[in-house]
Order: structure tokens, then C-alpha cells, then sequence
């Protein structure tokens, strides 16, 4: 029965094609505006690291005191030198990192090309564990190389195409501004979006990382960071290439594998006796200011999620709402032309309930043509996001088929919603009264 | 024309009243908030930079193995590296003037801190948050900056330190804005500042018109005219100059700049993104401002569009439903002109009821916007624009079925179906 109705339903949609256009059209330019927003949404707002992020937490500890703190005295949002390598050492948690962003130039061995520019991380052996790195090549370096301060490196698999032509280049030498570094290990593609863990710097949709070398060679080398040096405008007195490395800015963050909820209550009471301990021996002239934030905790608080999308998400919802509205009084409209013919129908003995199952049909016929639309819609659409958010967001959005299958349901589900109503009125049609007026 | 007999006859269609009612509402909230989001986004985007922008682009670039700049021998040589650059970049044809800089208007680098009048100052005990600019004499000329006050840099002026030396030059230049922010008698020429919480002052020796601060985002909202320059080139491992050119020759110079430089010394890494002209990072800084104001713009036409269409469908059905009465209001004397009257009439009196809701959804609306989003309180005046276009969209969408009804002939009251 549900097929014959399908067929009455595609019958009538030719019936009236205009109005029926404009239902059709009206889901469609709906179910539209708000996948591609969605899909937009989807990407910023999602779980970079699943099955992890609560056990990862980024550790922040005030360093310059609260009159340089922005509202809610919330700590500065990363740590600077001393405090980074105090928690590293201090070992207090499963796994700990701490990292900070270096551009380096490479020069392609035995060809005539320009030097290339490689960005990536000075970090420690905890990096690649902690944050499911995946190696083509080799491994990560380990804490002995750490502690050597050891010449080792790991590329990415785009650079190693580059400077090998993607061969197994474990073992051989790299050459980062002008120092010589054996590569350990090339790392596979990994590209985590949003990038959870370097949100400090402003990396958060940025180009896959590089290049990566132990933090403490790094700081042998006197390597800057090129990612943010935020000193929150506290007065900056540096005599010496050493004083500049002890300065009390905020530029390396540092996070901690914590299992368990008691893991991080532990870890908590940590940072805060560490802060007292600070302000006992006079380096803190302000009580313990620490804090502990999971992966999407601080996600949330660094709203990484752009007020673009959230706006274009919530305006589009309001779009879709309407155009649910104008369907409903089309429908209404549609059916209610047609109550002579239900007249008849009723009086030939169909029931009620015959009557609202067809006209739901027919509905979901227009949601399905509506969403054909609306696929197409967003298909162009797609195009044009690239022109609303930045680049680095934008080629992460994209039509892909658990998208195209919720167009087609969002539509559906939305014409049989908008139908009930309408078809209910439909079924209510007094047979003797339709055939009496005629 | 009484409107008694129009209230009697909608009561018999409820539902459809209530949903063109209730679009109208919904559309005029969106509306109204959706062009006053646009209207700020343009605002902000036609903010002028201070600087004149045709004509000029950025150079980035990165020396590989250049000296780390900790020794004053690595320092002079660093700064010797520079100084070949700026005179190859001068010396290029079409070149009007080039400046070493750290950053430009819209550029996303920037160097912040603080202005204070009292040595030793904290940032927040007050005083001015300010951006700098690094670069030589001929920076006011390059940027197309506007001397309000005071001189300009000379080459004597022009200092040079490492990125590490936090020094502050003894002379600068600052925006007429941070002048007055400072001192607001507006007798700031001469006077000395102390930056960045330092001991050592400062002097003011020129006043520019406006130079924006690099970035656009919202943290740097309180201190978007607050800028100081000073004369100083800055010796890092890269370095960016500013160029300007003769008008029409932007593009040539460009292409020519990287085999230039390369033939200085091939050594250094210059991408795709270096050479970058201020239109294009113009473009990039204010990208989703554009791209926002866009979508809005899209999204109202296509909301008008449906509205005016469901309007139509609904008033098309009621002009088909109530055949027979037109014809039998023709034939008992209605002129054609009542019937259309009667029908834009129904239509006023159902847009206006649900311009009304919507006038209160658009408040709440934005509200709600302001609460989640930074946004600004809406000016009454965007209601009332939007109250008038729905209403006048509901009379132009009416016209088409209301036409038709009233060429409805009288004949049709004496015909059985």
C-alpha cells in the first residue's frame, strides 16, 4: 500500500507544480544552508583525540602574578621556562610533555634547490606517545636521547618525500640551520583537527608539523620559538641570552597523561603545593594560582570554535525553522485543495488513518525532492565556503557521505514533520459534508 | 470597507493565519539582526589603515644560518646582511621607497605592550596598551603615513638591536590617538614616555595621523589607533621590509623582488607567501568579516524569497477556496478594485500582526545574539526598516493571487460545480 501511495504522492507533486516547486524549494535552500554550516561546525567543534582526551590535561601555573592576568585571574596559558622543565622533572604524572613551535630552514641535500622552510616542534620522547603520533619510519627518540641533549630528528612523511623522495631515510642526516641531526624516525600522517594541544600559539587549524627535536638540544642550540612569547605586558629586563631563556613569559605548554579522575585530583594538589612552595622561597608574591584542563575543557576555553560558525549555525537553524513554516502552509494548502477527492475517498470506505498514512507519503516525496535539492545546494555551497572562514578550515570541510545521507534524512524527517499537522486536518475531512457541497 | 466581515472569514482558517503570521515574525527577527550583523562587519572592514594602500607590499624572508644576533659581532653582520637587502631593494627600478618592519596594519605578527608616563609602570595600573613598529626614516614615507606634528625620523635617528635587547629607542613617533590618550591637553610633541614598563624615556618627536594596530581580533579591540614607531631595525634571523612603488607597477616589481634577493645571497627562504601586496593581506585579515556579510546577505534574499512564496501559495489557495463568494460579492455590485482591496487588506492585517510578534522576537533575538556573541545593542531604526520592508513584501506577494480573485467575473455566482 505504502508504494501505491508513493506513487499517488510523485503523481501529485505534478499535479500542482508550482506550489509544489516551492515546497521543494523551500527544504531544499533549508536543509542546505544548514549542512553546510553544519558541516563547517562539525569540524571545529569535534573530538580531536576520542579515546584520550580525558586523560590529557594541559597544566598552567601563574609565574607573573595576578595584576597581569586577564579576567578572572585565570593563569597565563602556557608556562614559561623554569616551571615547564620543573613539571617535566618532577615526574608526577604517567606521561609528560612540554613543547614550543620552531620554524627551521632545511637545504635539500645533492640538488640544486632553494632552501625549504620546515615548522615543527622542540619536544621530548612523552610527545609522541601521548599524542598517537603514527611513524612510517622508525620511532621515537627516547628519554636517553632527551637527557644526551642527542642530535636526533623525526620528519613527516611530506618532508621526507621532499628531501628523500620518500625512501626510508632512518639513520641519515638532516641538516637544520646549519646543524647536522640524524633522523630517528618519519612519522606518518597525522594531522589532528582541531590541534588541541598548540591552541596557545595559534596553531589550531594549521599545516601538519614537520619537523620535531628534543626540546634540550633545542635550547643548547639558543632555537626561538616561532610560535607565540606572550609576557601579558609585565615589564621584560633581560641582560643575557641566559636571562632570556629564565624570562617570565609564556611560551611552552606543557601537558601531563593523568588515567584517572584521582590521577588528576592528585596532580592537582601537586601544581598547587608546587605554586606554594614557589611563594615560600619568594620566587610567587601571590597565593597559588594553578590550573588543570582536559582536552575539551580547554578547547572550550580558548573558543576554538570560531564565533563565525557558531553565528552561521544558529542563523541557519533559524532559516530552517521558517522554511519548516512556509512547508507547513504549503502542505496545508496542497491537502486542503484536495478535500473533495478525500471526500470521495472516505466515502468509499478508506479510514481515517488510510488518509494520514497517504498524505505523509506524499509528503516524504516532497522531502526527498527536497533534499536532492538541498544536496545539490549544499554541493555549490561548499565551494563558496572557502570565501566565509579561513582557508585552514575551510578544505577541511567537505561533502563526504555520512553528510549526504543526513541531507536526504534531515529533509525527509522535516516534510514528514511539517506534513503532520496538515494531514491530520487532511484526515479530518467530513465525507458527507465534501459530497453534499458539490 | 468594514472589517468585520475580513476578521469573521480568517477565524474560519485559523492555521493558515497563524503560519503567515508566525513567518513573518520569524523572518523579520532574522532579518533585522542579519543586516545589522552586516552593517557592523562592513563598518569594520572600511576601516581606513591610516596608511595609503595601493602601491605597497611585504617582503618576508628568513636567512638560513644567519648569525643568532647575541654578539655584537653576529649583530653587526646581521645588520649588514640587512642593509645589502634594503639597498638592492631600492636601488630596483620603479621603487619608490623601502622600509625595514616588524609588522604591518593587518598583518597577523605583532610586537604589543605599554606606554606609561612614569618609569618602572605596570601595564595594568593604567596607561596605554600600544603596538610597535620597527623601521627607518623611510617608513612614513613607504607607508604613506600623514605628519600631523613634530619631524620625521633622519637616517642619524636610526638605531639597530637584536631581538633580544629590550632597550627602548630614545626618540618615537606615535599616533595622534595614543598622543592624546597620554596627554590630553594635546601637548605630547617633546614630551617623554616610557615603554613597556622600562626606566628609560622616550621622547615624542612626531605625531602620524592613524596607523591601525596588526591584528584584527577582538583582544586588541581597546587599542586599535594606539601605535608607536620607533626608529630601529630590528636584527633577527628573518626580516620583513615594506615596499612601495610607482602606481601601476606593483605586480612587475614583485616578480622581480626573489631573483633580486637571491642574488644577494642565495642562501635564504623565500615561499610562496613572501611576497605578499597589502590588498592580499587585507583580503586575508578581514576574510571571514567579508565572508560573513556575505552569507547573511544571501541567506535574508532567500528568506524574503520563501516568505513571499509561502504569502502567495496560501493566498492563492483561499482565492481558489472562496470562488463562488467572490463571484457572488461580483455580482451583488463589488467593483474589481474591492475585491483586490479586500484581499491586500486581509494581508496588511495578518503581516501586521505578525510584524508585531517579530518586532519582539528581533529584541529578544538580539539579545540573545549580544549574551553569546560580543554583538552591540540593535538601533531601534533596523526594527522599524524591517517592520516596513515585511509588510511592504507581504502586499507586493499578495498582488498576484488578489489580481487574480478580482478577475473572478460575477457569472461564476450562478454556476453548480
Amino acid at each position: 500500500m505504502l508504494a501505491h501511495y508513493l506513487q499517488l504522492g510523485l503523481r501529485s507533486l505534478r499535479r500542482n507544480p508550482m506550489l509544489t516547486a516551492l515546497m521543494v524549494m523551500a527544504i531544499g535552500f533549508g536543509v542546505a544552508a544548514s549542512m553546510i554550516t553544519w558541516s563547517v561546525f562539525r569540524v571545529v567543534s569535534g573530538n580531536p583525540i576520542p579515546d584520550k582526551s580525558e586523560a590529557l590535561y594541559t597544566a598552567l601555573i601563574d609565574n607573573r602574578g595576578p595584576q597581569y592576568n586577564n579576567a578572572g585571574n585565570e593563569p597565563p596559558e602556557a608556562l614559561d621556562y623554569d616551571e615547564a622543565v620543573a613539571l617535566i622533572r618532577a615526574r608526577k604524572a604517567a606521561h609528560q610533555t612540554l613543547f614550543y613551535n620552531i620554524g627551521l630552514s632545511v637545504m635539500p641535500e645533492g640538488s640544486h634547490d632553494l632552501p625549504l622552510n620546515a615548522s615543527g616542534y622542540a619536544t621530548n620522547t612523552d610527545f609522541f606517545n601521548m599524542f598517537e603520533v603514527p611513524f612510517q619510519y622508525g620511532g621515537a627518540w627516547t628519554a636517553a636521547d632527551d637527557d644526551a641533549r642527542a642530535a636526533v630528528a623525526i620528519i613527516s612523511s611530506d618532508l621526507n618525500n621532499k628531501l628523500f623522495g620518500g625512501a626510508n631515510s632512518v639513520g641519515r642526516e638532516v641538516t637544520f640551520d646549519q646543524h647536522t641531526y640524524r633522523i630517528i624516525g618519519v612519522t606518518g600522517h597525522w594531522d589532528p583537527k582541531p590541534r588541541y594541544f598548540d591552541v596557545f600559539a595559534g596553531m589550531t587549524y594549521a599545516e601538519p608539523p614537520d619537523v620535531y627535536i628534543p626540546f634540550t638540544r633545542a635550547i643548547d642550540l639558543k632555537i626561538d620559538t616561532s610560535g607565540r612569547n606572550n609576557c601579558g605586558g609585565a615589564p621584560v629586563h633581560i641582560e643575557s641570552a641566559e636571562a632570556w631563556l629564565h624570562r617570565q613569559c609564556a611560551w611552552i605548554p606543557v601537558w601531563v597523561e593523568l588515567s584517572t579522575k584521582a590521577d588528576a585530583q592528585r596532580y592537582l594538589d601537586f601544581l598547587t603545593a608546587y605554586a606554594a612552595e614557589q611563594q615560600r622561597a619568594g620566587h610567587f608574591n601571590w597565593p597559588p594560582n594553578v590550573r588543570l584542563r582536559s582536552v575539551m575543557n580547554w578547547l572550550d576555553f580558548e573558543h576554538v570554535v570560531p564565533p563565525e560558525s557558531r553565528i552561521s549555525l544558529f542563523v541557519s537553524v533559524g532559516f530552517f525553522v521558517i522554511c519548516m513554516v512556509n512547508t507547513i502552509g504549503l502542505l496545508l494548502a496542497k491537502f486542503m485543495r484536495r478535500s473533495a477527492e478525500i471526500g470521495v475517498r472516505r466515502a468509499l470506505g478508506a479510514t481515517r488513518r488510510e488518509v494520514y498514512e497517504q498524505f505523509l507519503m506524499e509528503a516524504a516525496t516532497v522531502g526527498l525532492a527536497g533534499g536532492m535539492l538541498g544536496l545539490i545546494l549544499t554541493a555549490i555551497g561548499m565551494q563558496g565556503v572557502s570565501l566565509l572562514f579561513e582557508p585552514e578550515i575551510a578544505r577541511l570541510a567537505h561533502l563526504d557521505f555520512s553528510l549526504l545521507v543526513m541531507a536526504i534524512g534531515v529533509a525527509v524527517l522535516a516534510a514528514l514533520i511539517a506534513a503532520f499537522y496538515p494531514s491530520w486536518r487532511a484526515a479530518q475531512v467530513q465525507p458527507a459534508w465534501q459530497l453534499k457541497s458539490n | 470597507m468594514s472589517l468585520h466581515p475580513m476578521i469573521a472569514a480568517l477565524r474560519k482558517h485559523k492555521a493558515g493565519v497563524v503560519l503567515i503570521a508566525l513567518q513573518i515574525a520569524l523572518t523579520l527577527a532574522i532579518v533585522c539582526n542579519a543586516i545589522f550583523i552586516i552593517y557592523a562587519r562592513i563598518q569594520n572592514v572600511q576601516r581606513p589603515t591610516g596608511m595609503e594602500e595601493s602601491n605597497l607590499f611585504l617582503i618576508t624572508q628568513q636567512w638560513v644560518g644567519a648569525p643568532s644576533g647575541d654578539d655584537p659581532a653576529d649583530l653587526q653582520k646581521l645588520d649588514a646582511m640587512m642593509r645589502e637587502d634594503l639597498n638592492v631593494l631600492r636601488s630596483m627600478p620603479d621603487v619608490v621607497s623601502v622600509t625595514p618592519i616588524n609588522t604591518l596594519p593587518l598583518f597577523p605578527s605583532s610586537w604589543n605592550g605599554s606606554a606609561a608616563l612614569k618609569p618602572g609602570t605596570d601595564l595594568r595600573a593604567g596607561n596605554a596598551r600600544t603596538t610597535f613598529y620597527f623601521g627607518d626614516e623611510q617608513l612614513l614615507k613607504t607607508l604613506g603615513l600623514h605628519l600631523v606634528a613634530g619631524r620625521n625620523f633622519t637616517a642619524a635617528d636610526v638605531t639597530h638591536r637584536g631581538f633580544r635587547d629590550a632597550t627602548e629607542s630614545s626618540i618615537i613617533i606615535v599616533t595622534k590617538p595614543l598622543a592624546d590618550k597620554l596627554f590630553p591637553q594635546g601637548d605630547a610633541l617633546g614630551k617623554a614616555i616610557y615603554l613597556n614598563g622600562g626606566n628609560t624615556p622616550s621622547t615624542i618627536v612626531g605625531e602620524v595621523e592613524r596607523l591601525q594596530v596588526p591584528s584584527v581580533a577582538s583582544w586588541a579591540s581597546g587599542f586599535v589607533w594606539n601605535s608607536a614607531i620607533s626608529p630601529v631595525r630590528m636584527n633577527i634571523n628573518f626580516s620583513r621590509y615594506a615596499v612601495r612603488t610607482k602606481p601601476g607597477r606593483l605586480d612587475a616589481v614583485m616578480r622581480a623582488v626573489p631573483s633580486k634577493l637571491y642574488a644577494v645571497d642565495a642562501m635564504r627562504v623565500l615561499d610562496d607567501d613572501s611576497v605578499k601586496s597589502f590588498k592580499d593581506i587585507r583580503a586575508d585579515a578581514y576574510r571571514a568579516d567579508i565572508g560573513m556579510a556575505v552569507l547573511m546577505g544571501v541567506i535574508c534574499l532567500i528568506l524574503l524569497a520563501v516568505t513571499a512564496a509561502g504569502i502567495v501559495g496560501l493566498t492563492s489557495f483561499w482565492v481558489g477556496q472562496r470562488h463562488r463568494q467572490i463571484g457572488v460579492r461580483r455580482a451583488l455590485g463589488a467593483r474589481k478594485i474591492d475585491i483586490l482591496r479586500y484581499f491586500q487588506m486581509e494581508n496588511l492585517m495578518i503581516a501586521g500582526g505578525g510584524a508585531l510578534v517579530g518586532v519582539a522576537l528581533a529584541v529578544g533575538l538580539n539579545r540573545l545574539l549580544m549574551s553569546k556573541f560580543e554583538m552591540q545593542s540593535m538601533p531601534t531604526f533596523y526594527v522599524l526598516v524591517g517592520l516596513a520592508v515585511v509588510v511592504v513584501l507581504g502586499q507586493i506577494a499578495v498582488f498576484v493571487p488578489a489580481r487574480r480573485a478580482s478577475n473572478v467575473p460575477p457569472v461564476v455566482a450562478t454556476r453548480s460545480v
